[in-house]
């Protein structure tokens, strides 16, 4: 079969594994060498990219711009935390958590695609439903209301604890790959290559026999059933779940600005994205943290994220990928 | 008019409009149309500008709900289907505004279309491809189709309907704004399509096109049929050229 630019050519997959399991290699290899405090680092670069990537399906390859991401954070990382006060092991809670995140998410999805929001209105509807879980989480004592669920330390493993911050580093590189992996799958199938079209021109998909309310619902389904796993994550690192920071809209425009600053619609963009945004994220945190100067670090994403729509509107990833390869992502 | 000879000489029924009608606020876009297409027929809707013959492609292929009336295709009632099940039955449309997927290339714009019946990728691809070199686009494949040019980006449009396996083909003016010898060009793949035994409803303003292909014609003016026939019969019904000309004759 003939073959052309930006279709993957015979060769690349091969060369294309032996990149990805090299990469893979060197950041099981890492914890070795770093510092504790690099391996904090890495554990956010890794759960960001996480997020992102599930973000990404709906995100970046269905086109429907989720701004309420971080709900489903929220809702997977209580469920577990309530469990896990039920005496439910997080890694039971944390498939609990994200069967509800995906319910939820098939619901939101439901009520934007279903009556046709689009854009900003269903921008603005993820914003408000992550928004209306929010002030539920922090007005229900039942859930811990304004002061959040705290989880009591054991350090079992069985409890998704541990003394050794490494462990967290690897199972945030496990998340990490398995939504890539998910993306991959997705990519190179019938549902991935309709959400391309999807994001391009609805109607005209339609015309041509697909169903769109039902791909860009799996969509949502997919992707919120992955960032509710992720609240088991954040949960069991941070011992804590307060409502502000697992249901705010600070944490949804982090799931949000590393696909678009990686690349929104590719498969390494939300990996890329993360490794630019996170550790510049947290050195000026703590940098302007120090000169008493709180937020200032949001200027920084605000130049990049401008800088990045003005100049490389495609995002980073296809850009470094035309620069090497000269083809198109 | 129709004459009774035609009656009865049709091909077994493929798509059958009873009375439909459309109303948009104070426009009576459609207005109680009813006409038929049989298998393999080539039929063309034709009509000043604003008969309502787009419309119509859009009660036909569910994109709008008629007020009124009905559609049959092969022998099913389309009524509260969505477009992408009537696509799924066999009907599939063009755009008159075309609209591809500009950033996807040629041949992935194509695989949305043979995608539907074919879930695996290599074989939906081997398809699209199969479509497209047959379509003379095969040396576009894998060009993103924001590139093409307008005559390109035409049979872009009609190869992905045609990706989808239809039995009955919807063109809306695929030939409008090309020059004659890529008219003649479009004339040709419809007539080789409709050899394999597609039936084909076109709106078309390019009458030679019309003319040439067509078996019958459906003539709309305000959103009413005012005439149905065959070609030489229909092209001297009075009510037709006063339709097309008759500003010209208020003018006079």
């Amino acid at each position: 079969m003939r073959r052309g630019r930006g279709e993957p050519s015979q060769g690349a997959p091969t060369q294309k594994m032996w990149a990805a399991a090299l990469a893979v290699a060197v950041l099981l290899a890492l914890p070795a060498v770093l510092s504790g405090y690099a391996v904090t680092i890495f554990i956010l670069i890794f759960f960001y990219a996480f997020l992102a990537q599930a973000w990404n399906i709906v995100g970046g390859y269905a086109g429907q711009l989720s701004a309420g991401h971080a709900a489903f954070v929220g809702i997977g990382g209580y469920t577990a935390a309530l469990l896990f006060e039920r005496g439910v092991t997080p890694w039971i809670g944390m498939f609990a958590g994200g069967a509800l995140a995906a319910v939820l998410g098939a619901i939101v999805g439901y009520l934007g695609f279903r009556f046709g929001l689009r854009g900003f209105y269903f921008v603005l509807l993820t914003v408000a439903f992550a928004e209306i879980c929010r002030i539920l989480a922090s007005n229900i004592d039942a859930v811990g209301g304004a002061v959040g669920l705290y989880i009591t330390f054991t350090g079992n493993p069985r409890q998704f604890q541990f003394q050794d911050q490494r462990a967290y580093y690897y199972i945030a590189l496990a998340l990490m790959l398995l939504a890539t992996g998910v993306v991959a799958l997705i990519e190179r199938r019938r549902f991935g290559i309709y959400l391309t079209a999807i994001r391009e021109d609805e109607m005209a998909c339609e015309a041509l026999g697909v169903d769109v309310l039902k791909y860009k619902l799996l969509a949502m389904i997919v992707s919120s059933f992955l960032a509710g796993l992720g609240g088991t994550f954040y949960a069991f690192q941070n011992f804590s779940l307060q409502p502000g920071a697992v249901f705010g809209i600070p944490l949804s425009v982090e799931i949000v600005i590393r696909p678009i600053i990686g690349g929104a619609g590719t498969l390494l963009g939300p990996i890329l994205g993360s490794f630019i945004l996170t550790p510049l994220g947290e050195v000026s945190r703590s940098y302007f943290g120090q000169s008493g100067l709180h937020g200032a670090h949001l200027i920084v994403y605000g130049v990049l994220l401008v800088s990045v729509v003005l100049f490389l509107p495609q995002g980073a990833y296809p850009f470094l990928r035309k620069l090497f390869t000269g083809k198109q992502a | 008019m129709t004459e009774p000879a035609t009656f009865s000489n049709r091909p077994p029924l493929l798509l059958s409009v009873q009375g439909l009608s459309k109303r948009f606020g104070g426009l009576q876009a459609v207005k109680d149309l009813t006409f038929t297409v049989g298998e393999g027929e080539i039929v063309a809707l034709i009509g000043p500008n604003g008969a309502g013959k787009t419309t119509a492609f859009a009660l036909i292929s569910g994109f709008l709900t008629p007020d009124t009336g009905a559609v049959r295709f092969a022998g099913r009632d389309l009524g509260g289907l969505k477009p992408h099940q009537v696509n799924a039955l066999g009907l599939a449309r063009t755009f008159q505004i075309m609209r591809p997927f500009p950033r996807l290339t040629v041949v992935r714009n194509v695989m949305i279309a043979t995608l539907g019946r074919h879930a695996d990728t290599a074989e939906a691809e081997r398809r699209a491809r199969a479509v497209l070199d047959e379509l003379g686009l095969g040396a576009k494949a894998d060009l993103p189709a924001g590139g093409l040019t307008l005559a390109e980006r035409k049979r872009l449009e009609l190869a992905r309907a045609l990706g989808t396996e239809p039995t009955l083909l919807l063109l809306d003016e695929v030939m409008s704004g090309l020059t004659e010898a890529e008219t003649e060009r479009i004339v040709e793949l419809v007539r080789t399509i409709n050899r394999r035994g597609v039936a084909i409803l076109l709106i078309e303003h390019v009458m030679r096109a019309v003319m040439s292909l067509a078996q019958r014609i459906v003539v709309l003016n305000y959103g009413e049929r005012i005439a149905e026939g065959r070609p030489e019969t229909v092209a001297n019904d009075p009510r037709v050229i006063e339709a097309y000309l008759g500003d010209e004759e208020i003018r006079a």
